[in-house]
């Protein structure tokens, strides 16, 4: 479990997170939301120790982060940010062959490279392994960054708007992909979502956050309603129930 | 060509470059010629190595291929402490004189400054490497204006004493510390092969490599160190020489065409040599000794530079 504890965090003087707390469960997809500027992405960072915080504690599996050491941490927690530009030129699987640094730190045994193959195979790169990250599409490369992740082998995996400048089609597949990760692995998935629509279908609990605070934490049921998602957004959103699934029209 | 096997045809070109400097045209006192050249060869060889193994590692740091520490302003503290040094106490003084004491005072001093740049900035986070460049330029420039205010004011002898130093130069090397820079590099080879595996991890970028769980900062301010110290080695050897990391680098990765450091580094070792003794191979049996060979290395590596600069970006 992750426990967030009173956190702040201040950029310049100004407070993009202010006395944020929350649970985030085992065994689940967490989704961020909130509008632009409302800290999704730096409370991410904060959790995966990119950014140091200002104030206030994060346990993860009863242990205060700043008592991990680096290389332990990396064994329970990945996180991806969304720009991922790598400059170097590096095919699919040597890419995938990293998550593997922990534990290796470099010199792959048999038991790593099993990892990999799996990690390759699970999310459907295969045919591409062999091929450079820029020949992919974006779709394929963020496959192959979920891909590492994986090979990485962690109970917690957090992601930066996993579905970034992607098409219908690959975002789905993303979700889907993260969707069993979590039933079949047991892992603990927490994503930062733009598209309500696409957090509300698969997550399990939705946290919202505005201006730095915590609005709203709960169950889909209990976040996506009208009335919650006007004080986040500041919008009149119309939900309707498809399939036993709430949907969000907000385009008018 | 794999590149294990491109590595042993760089290793044995420049095995070769060495053997021909060493034994060409020996004529009949070779005992003496040997032994002069032996100096020169073991010069070169360390500072190719420094020079191109600090050069791909600060490139792999920055994510940048077209820098080189001297970016940071380590060559030219080390000419602003050569000024300084003549300008107060002048040439015959011990501190310049003294060679030894001379290269031990400039180790300290660039050494020093890598490491109070690079922990003033990282005791904040968000600072990122672009400041320290920036600020690395700044001083840099600062340190160059220095220089130059107080040579103008040197005697004109004492100008052209400064100004064996200012060049780099191989027909002069600077042998008497030799011994020194072997012991230096030596410790320096000890203590950067067990960062050599998270080079790999850098190369990804900050966040990947504090995700894949390094210790970031720690391991780019050693790095940093042992650049500085690098660089130390070479300019004291043959004076400020980066720009030949620029040119040597480059190569390295259109010829390797890998990510691998461990590959990388060595294959910026060989090319160095090759680069460095070659070049002195044409300088002295082919122009006689007419251009220096730093003049061939900056209009070489100032016309790639223009190409790559020109080119596309596509192949990084």
């Amino acid at each position: 479990m992750v426990e967030i504890k009173k956190v702040s965090k201040a950029y310049h003087g100004k407070w993009v997170l202010r006395d944020v707390s929350l649970q985030i469960r085992k065994g689940k997809i967490t989704s961020l939301i909130g509008p632009n500027g409302a800290g999704k992405s730096t409370l991410m960072a904060l959790m995966g120790r990119l950014l140091k915080k200002d104030a206030g504690e994060i346990w993860i599996d009863g242990k205060e982060i700043a008592a991990y050491k680096s290389n332990e941490l990396a064994k329970k927690l990945s996180v991806l940010r969304q720009t991922n530009d790598i400059r170097i030129r590096i095919t699919v699987r040597e890419l995938v062959s990293f998550g593997r640094f922990p534990y290796s730190q470099g010199k792959l045994d048999r038991e790593d490279w099993e990892h990999v193959d799996q990690a390759i195979a699970y999310m459907g790169l295969a045919d591409l392994q062999d091929r450079f990250l820029d020949e992919l599409s974006g779709g394929q490369r963020q496959r192959a960054y979920i891909a590492m992740v994986l090979a990485q082998d962690t109970d917690y995996v957090l992601l930066d708007e996993p579905l970034n400048n992607l098409d219908m089609k690959h975002a789905v597949q993303i979700m889907k992909v993260l969707r069993r990760m979590v039933d079949e692995l047991g892992k603990t998935v927490v994503l930062v979502m733009h598209d309500i629509n696409f957090a509300s279908w698969y997550s399990d609990e939705i946290v919202a956050l505005k201006k730095g605070r915590v609005v709203k934490q709960g169950s889909c049921d209990e976040v996506i309603r009208r009335d919650v998602l006007r004080e986040i957004y500041d919008m009149d959103v119309r939900i309707q129930t498809i399939a036993r699934q709430k949907v969000c029209i907000y385009y008018q | 060509m794999k590149p294990k096997s491109k590595l042993v045809l760089l290793a044995v070109l420049a095995i070769v470059m060495v053997i021909v400097f060493l034994f060409g045209q020996m004529g009949s006192n070779w005992s003496y010629i040997l032994s002069r050249r032996l100096v020169k060869v073991a010069a070169m060889v360390l500072t190719a190595v420094a020079i191109g193994v600090s050069t791909v590692v600060f490139q792999t740091i920055t994510n940048n291929r077209i820098l080189t520490p001297s970016i940071i302003g380590l060559d030219s503290l080390y000419l602003l402490l050569q000024t300084i040094i003549i300008f107060i106490y002048g040439s015959t003084s011990l501190t310049f004189a003294h060679k030894q004491l001379n290269f031990l005072l400039s180790l300290t001093l660039m050494m020093l400054f890598s490491l109070l740049l690079s922990s003033y900035l990282f005791r904040r986070e968000r600072q990122d490497l672009y400041r320290l460049l920036l600020i690395g330029i700044v001083l840099g420039t600062f340190f160059g204006s220095l220089s130059t205010f107080m040579q103008v004011l040197l005697d004109p002898n004492e100008f052209l004493n400064l100004q064996g130093r200012m060049f780099a130069s191989l027909n002069q090397v600077n042998g008497d510390v030799l011994v020194l820079s072997l012991i230096v590099m030596g410790g320096l080879i000890g203590y950067g092969l067990r960062l050599v595996k998270y080079l790999d991890v850098l190369a990804l970028g900050r966040e990947q490599a504090i995700n894949l769980g390094l210790d970031y900062y720690g391991v780019v301010k050693r790095w940093l160190m042992i650049i500085s110290l690098l660089v130390s080695v070479a300019t004291a050897l043959v004076g400020p020489i980066t720009f030949l990391g620029l040119l040597v680098a480059n190569v390295t990765y259109q010829v390797l065409k890998t990510y691998r450091h461990v590959a990388l580094l060595w294959g910026v070792i060989w090319i160095s040599i090759i680069a460095l003794v070659g070049g002195q191979l044409v300088v002295e049996r082919v122009f006689a000794f007419a251009t220096p060979l730093s003049v061939i290395i900056n209009f070489v590596g100032g016309a790639y530079f223009l190409y790559l600069l020109i080119k596309e970006r596509t192949v990084w």
